[in-house]
């Protein structure tokens, strides 16, 4: 063809071009120091929050929670409005075998990952077949269903007062859970990086590209051999594994389980965190948690009625204002800045 | 002559509409094929009849042997049916690189290794490299598909169906919306691809459809009008009605 757009991309010999092709895809896994900052913050929370640290193992519990969905929505662009099911599974997992005698805190761990995973496998031939409501009332309804066995089944569960006598042995035989929430923090901290390094490293993988495909234009991954429904199925069992994870490890930390864990807020939440942050970034979910958990503990302090209304404000001005998230937004203007 | 593409009694409604009527289609193995047509004849949906994006209402579709009416689209690419679009369908935010390695990743069964890095799957980066490099698209294959003038994307939209080593090419308007003398170029492109393809390409420039195609099978309201050999048609009564009756095909 006769066009020829030059740009700084523009190598002129084919051999240096090929070595260019390899050099890019290898060059979009690499770690950017924004990244590094952010890992050496929420590790030096512990000495810079010694008195927070609840709240911060909270943060990071919620944010895995964020980017399990961003892995259904940002990549997979499945909107879920129950995505609790997972996390209330993983929690129950975990809160029940505790205190039933099972509180080795790992293969707990292990446990609520695989029960979500399992439910969210055998759930998941239904949710790709669907789109737009039908795909948020299924959704929805799935996490309903759990949420009202749970309640039901008061005698197991502990329905509304919770799920009483859960004790966690310690940490590898070694670390035993503090008062002050160090040990669990720390934990907590290990666990979240452990799986958002898989995370990470999937958004790097064959199967992020083919994500990235299905969301940028799904009608061309057929036509290039692809399977929607396959994809989809299979990072929506993934996005589920971590959900049951992040719903683990509350249970672990807090050592306690409510119906509250299956509940439509705290599927609302997740969704909100997420369009807070931003989605299919990678990190939009532990800002929008960070945010939306340090506000609401801020502002909830001095009256209930004010963190909704400045929640709403909020996420009104984050949605009109910065095109994906506090994320999206910063990275927006950085690269206009950069420009300038 | 044995048949890479075959239709049987193919039927499909839109409502009332009746959109495709009855065709019998044959595309014999090395095809060099047109379907052409009105603007409105039913050319895109008999394409989207045969790729499965589109269920027939009546009628049967053979791949080589395989009768593969019922196949989802993307077995059917798999087996080797493979397509463009008359409107670009691209995937804007990626680089050329990056679609036409997925659609070697795809192909080699490898799209869903998630555990793995992408830049470890060195060969299919190589093959995607090689074939944007043939096809002429080497120097932009780290751009953003969306920045590409659109005659490189019309070529994009090619380099992804040959990666996905098709058996069967359908090209829906490969040229549309590109500048005369680079649809040219586009058409010497698709005249070098390997012989043994079978190529069906839907196209209105009548100068295009003379030099390139061997065969030209006529569609006019859904149904097959009169298929034969480019001097066949040219000199067909109904053919010329058709043409010289309707003034706009666009
Ligand atoms: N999804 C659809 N629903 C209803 N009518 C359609 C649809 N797709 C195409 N048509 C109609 O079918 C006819 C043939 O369209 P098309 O196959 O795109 O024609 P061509 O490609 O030959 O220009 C047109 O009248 C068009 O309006
Ligand atoms: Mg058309």
């Amino acid at each position: 063809m006769t066009m020829t757009a030059t740009t700084d991309r523009t190598l002129p010999d084919p051999a240096d071009r090929r070595a260019a092709a390899h050099a890019f895809i290898a060059g979009q896994a690499r770690w950017r120091w924004p990244e590094a900052v952010f890992w050496l913050v929420a590790a030096a929370s512990l000495v810079i929050f010694p008195h927070s640290l609840v709240l911060a193992a909270q943060v990071l519990i919620a944010g895995l929670f964020a980017l399990s969905l961003d892995l259904i929505l940002g990549l997979g662009g499945i909107v879920s409005l129950g995505h609790a099911a997972f996390f209330g599974l993983g929690a129950y997992t975990a809160g029940l075998l505790a205190a039933h005698g099972w509180n080795e805190p790992l293969t707990g761990l292990v446990a609520a990952g695989l029960v979500a995973g399992l439910v969210g496998f055998a759930t998941s031939f239904i949710v790709v077949r669907l789109k737009g409501i039908a795909l948020l009332m299924v959704t929805m309804g799935v996490a309903l269903l759990l949420h009202e066995v749970a309640q039901k089944a008061h005698a197991i569960t502990g329905g509304d007062d919770g799920l009483q006598g859960i004790s966690m042995a310690p940490i590898l035989g070694l670390f035993s859970f503090d008062l002050y929430g160090r040990t669990a923090f720390i934990y907590t901290l290990a666990v979240v990086f452990a799986c958002f390094l898989v995370a990470r490293r999937l958004y790097n993988s064959p199967f992020g590209l083919a994500l990235k495909g299905m969301r940028e234009n799904g009608r061309r991954v057929p036509a290039i051999g692809g399977s929607i429904r396959r994809h989809s199925a299979l990072i929506y069992t993934i996005a589920a594994v971590m959900a049951g994870i992040a719903g683990g490890l509350l249970a672990q930390t807090t050592e306690f389980v409510s119906v509250e864990v299956l509940g439509f807020q705290r599927s609302a939440e997740v969704l909100i965190m997420l369009v807070l942050g931003g989605a299919g970034l990678l990190y939009g979910g532990f800002v929008g948690a960070a945010v939306f958990l340090v506000a609401r503990q801020i502002l909830s302090g001095i009256d209930q009625t004010y963190w909704f209304f400045w929640l709403g404000l909020m996420l009104v001005l984050v949605v009109l204002f910065a095109r994906n998230g506090l994320l999206g937004g910063a990275k927006a203007l950085l690269a206009r800045w950069r420009r300038a | 002559m044995t048949s890479a593409l075959q239709t049987a009694g193919l039927c499909r409604n839109f409502g009332a509409l009746a959109v495709t009527q009855n065709v019998d289609f044959v595309l014999p193995v090395g095809a060099r094929q047109a379907l052409i047509g009105p603007n409105g004849a039913g050319k895109t949906t008999f394409i989207n009849l045969l790729t499965g994006l589109l269920q027939p209402s009546a009628g049967r579709i053979r791949l080589g042997g395989e009768d593969i009416t019922a196949l989802a689209p993307e077995m059917r690419v798999r087996r080797g049916l493979v397509r463009t679009f008359q409107i670009n369908t691209l995937f804007p935010a990626l680089t050329p690189l990056e679609a036409v390695t997925l659609a070697r990743l795809e192909q080699r069964g490898a799209s869903r290794r998630w555990l793995g890095a992408l830049s470890g799957q060195r060969a299919a980066i190589d093959e995607a490299y090689d074939l944007l490099e043939r096809i002429g698209l080497g120097a932009d294959a780290l751009q953003e598909t969306r920045s590409l003038p659109y005659g490189k994307q019309r070529l994009l939209e090619i380099a992804l169906a040959l990666a996905c080593e098709p058996r069967v090419l359908l090209l829906d308007e490969p040229a549309a919306g590109v500048p005369a003398r680079e649809s040219a170029e586009l058409f010497e492109v698709i005249a070098r691809l390997p012989r043994d393809l079978s190529i069906l390409f839907i196209e209105h420039d009548m100068e295009l459809v003379f030099r390139f195609a061997e065969r030209i099978t006529v569609l006019v309201a859904g149904a097959v009008l009169t298929e034969g050999t480019p001097a066949e048609i040219a000199s067909d009564p109904q053919v010329r009605q058709v043409y010289l009756g309707s003034a706009g095909h666009g």
